[in-house]
């Protein structure tokens, strides 16, 4: 299966969003790393490296979209949304201004570089800020639709990438926010994930298939706003819901399920995520291995709870 | 051998330490470990530090805090061959369970005085390291080594205003200034020039040195130790890569481990 990262949609989808004159680049000296140095090579009278300053960055990102552009902003997850968590709530978000904050390196399959640098709870901060829209798109293909969807969106963007690569599972054209995918259909449970996480539940219903079980898997790139519908009508026919996110349990896809479910259908729902514990180095199997986010895992995880 | 001639043989084994470390690793910063070997290996080992290996958490011991954390291969090293672990465990960098993390955890590792890795966050710690020798009337020494890239974090001038503003004289900031940073020359990605003069605009002590001369390292380092009256900042000039000719000056080596073929020859280049 063909694989790549999410990162390097951005960069590619970048470039071709560039043709907007509008378009404006930054980043804090990750640019090859997040991949808007993709876009520098073709605009770079638009590219803005504002160097090791993420906070100043995402204000002078304000300040262009207050004067008419339309800035995209990069750098690693865990910098862009907590170095610059003030200037992302206080002029972008308070603002509603139209900025696209694209944070690379998400989650713990950053790998060797270690707990300091992988982001487990972006999701959480941004989601918490009114007017920010959160998008984790499954993969490249989903990120290229995603970050061409926002030249057309209103108001700021959080994008999470990835840096490692994954399969492509999705191939939809477009993107729309507030919308998810059913990816398989069933009937004993339904798995909603989003990112990496996607794939793998994917890969754990084809193993609980072997057993009988038949699950639905949801991809849910919208985690704000949430597709309700979709997730409510899977919900309402499995009566049983697990969520799957590369992400802390606390703040991110599962507490956005839930936060819906609650209210609205309370079913029995479990979260598989980081259990409210920093990352560490390894390589992003390993990694991976040790925090339960493998297709055993979670096909053990989903036969436990609905039959153990 | 004189003195200084012994430091370069001690650098040495810590270059070809930290090369072997990173090329096991398969990742990791290769160009900023090897421009602030000899900055560590003056602190640690010119008699500068005052450090018990068998008692990390002594209280009146001198700090030091790598708040360009992504370093921390010469770190480890360093703190391997000062006595505080097992040489061993420099092969386990940035492994599963390992206490050597891609990026230094206090928490995992004795003689790892803050958590950094986050750049500009590192020397605000060690200002209030400073701070609480003056607390609790200890005389303790806290030195921090910041990159110049690093320098473009608007933290570092709060940190900087800070240490002048309570007059930590106990406190000595260095530059590792290599002139490079990720995405290219620090002068051409966001110009951080003239350093000195800002500095001195914070009112501290400065001195600009080579950071590859024990001698000028040492000298410089024993006269901030004397300072009472403010902070000090050295601005070492450093070469990123120091020591391997095919990593010097090449910003290339930044994020970059060594192949097998480069270890050879970069050991070949440090007997
Ligand atoms: C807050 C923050 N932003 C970005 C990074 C990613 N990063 C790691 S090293 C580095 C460049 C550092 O350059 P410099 O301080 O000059 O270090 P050196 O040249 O000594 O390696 C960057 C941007 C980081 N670690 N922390
Ligand atoms: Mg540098």
């Amino acid at each position: 299966m063909e694989k790549k990262a999410t990162r390097e949609a951005y960069g590619k989808a970048l470039v071709e969003i560039g043709k907007d004159k509008r378009v404006v680049v930054l980043d804090a000296d990750l640019s090859g790393s997040t991949k808007s140095a993709e876009f520098k090579k073709t605009y770079p009278d638009r590219f803005f490296n504002i160097g090791i300053a993420e906070s100043n960055m995402v204000d002078i990102a304000a300040g262009m979209a207050l004067s008419g552009l339309k800035p995209y902003a990069s750098s690693f997850a865990v910098f862009i949304t907590g170095r610059a968590f003030e200037p992302v709530r206080q002029s972008i978000c308070y603002q509603n201004l139209h900025v696209v904050l694209c944070g690379s390196h998400s989650g713990i399959s950053v790998g060797e570089d270690g707990g300091s640098h992988q982001s487990v709870a972006d999701i959480a901060l941004m989601r918490s800020l009114p007017n920010m829209k959160v998008v984790v798109p499954a993969d490249y293909n989903e990120a290229f639709a995603v970050v061409s969807a926002t030249m057309d969106m209103e108001g700021p963007v959080y994008i999470r990438t990835s840096r490692a690569k994954s399969p492509l599972i999705t191939n939809k054209p477009s993107f729309e926010i507030g919308k998810a995918e059913v990816l398989k259909k069933g009937s004993d449970a339904t798995l909603i994930a989003c990112g990496m996480m996607s794939y793998i539940a994917l890969e754990a219903a084809k193993l609980l298939k072997k057993d009988n079980i038949n699950v639905e898997v949801i991809n849910s790139p919208s985690v704000k706003p949430l597709d309700e519908d979709t997730i409510y009508n899977s919900a309402k026919k499995t009566q049983r819901v697990f969520t799957f996110e590369e992400h802390s349990i606390i703040g991110g896809l599962g507490s956005a399920v839930c936060e819906f479910l609650s209210e609205n259908l309370p079913v029995y729902t479990i979260k598989t995520g980081l259990e409210d514990v920093f990352g560490e180095s390894g390589t992003k199997d390993d990694l991976f291995c040790k925090f339960g986010f493998t297709k055993e895992s979670f096909a053990k995880k989903i036969k436990d709870k609905l039959y153990g | 051998m004189d003195d200084f001639g012994k430091l370069e043989e001690i650098s040495k084994g810590i270059r070809r330490d930290v090369l072997t470390m990173l090329n096991k690793a398969g990742s990791g910063h290769s160009g900023g470990s090897l421009s602030v070997t000899d900055i560590l290996v003056a602190l640690y080992f010119g008699g500068i530090m005052k450090y018990d290996p068998q008692r990390p958490d002594w209280e009146d011991r001198d700090r030091l805090v790598l708040s360009k954390g992504h370093a921390c291969p010469a770190l480890y090293a360093v703190l391997a061959e000062a006595g505080f672990f097992d040489k061993q465990l420099l092969w386990t960098l940035r492994q599963l369970g390992s206490p050597l993390q891609g990026h230094p955890d206090s928490k995992k590792l004795p003689g790892i005085e803050a958590s950094t890795g986050s750049l500009g966050n590192g020397i605000s710690q060690a200002v209030g390291m400073s701070l609480a020798a003056k607390v609790l009337h200890k005389r303790y020494n806290v030195f921090c080594i910041i990159g110049d890239g690093e320098m473009q974090e608007g933290l570092v001038y709060e940190a900087l205003m800070a240490a002048a503003h309570y007059k930590l004289s106990n406190l000595t900031v260095i530059v590792d200034n290599n002139g490079l940073q990720i995405d290219g020359q620090c002068r051409d990605v966001m110009n951080i020039y003239p350093i000195k003069e800002k500095f001195e605009a914070f009112n501290f002590r400065t001195y600009e040195i080579s950071g590859h001369s024990y001698k000028n390292l040492i000298d410089t380092l024993t006269t901030a130790k004397r300072n009472v009256v403010s902070p000090t900042a050295i601005i070492a000039r450093t070469v990123k890569g120091m020591g391997v000719s095919f990593m010097s000056n090449r910003v290339e080596y930044h994020g970059v481990a060594p192949s097998d073929t480069e270890l050879a020859k970069a050991l070949e280049e440090l007997r």
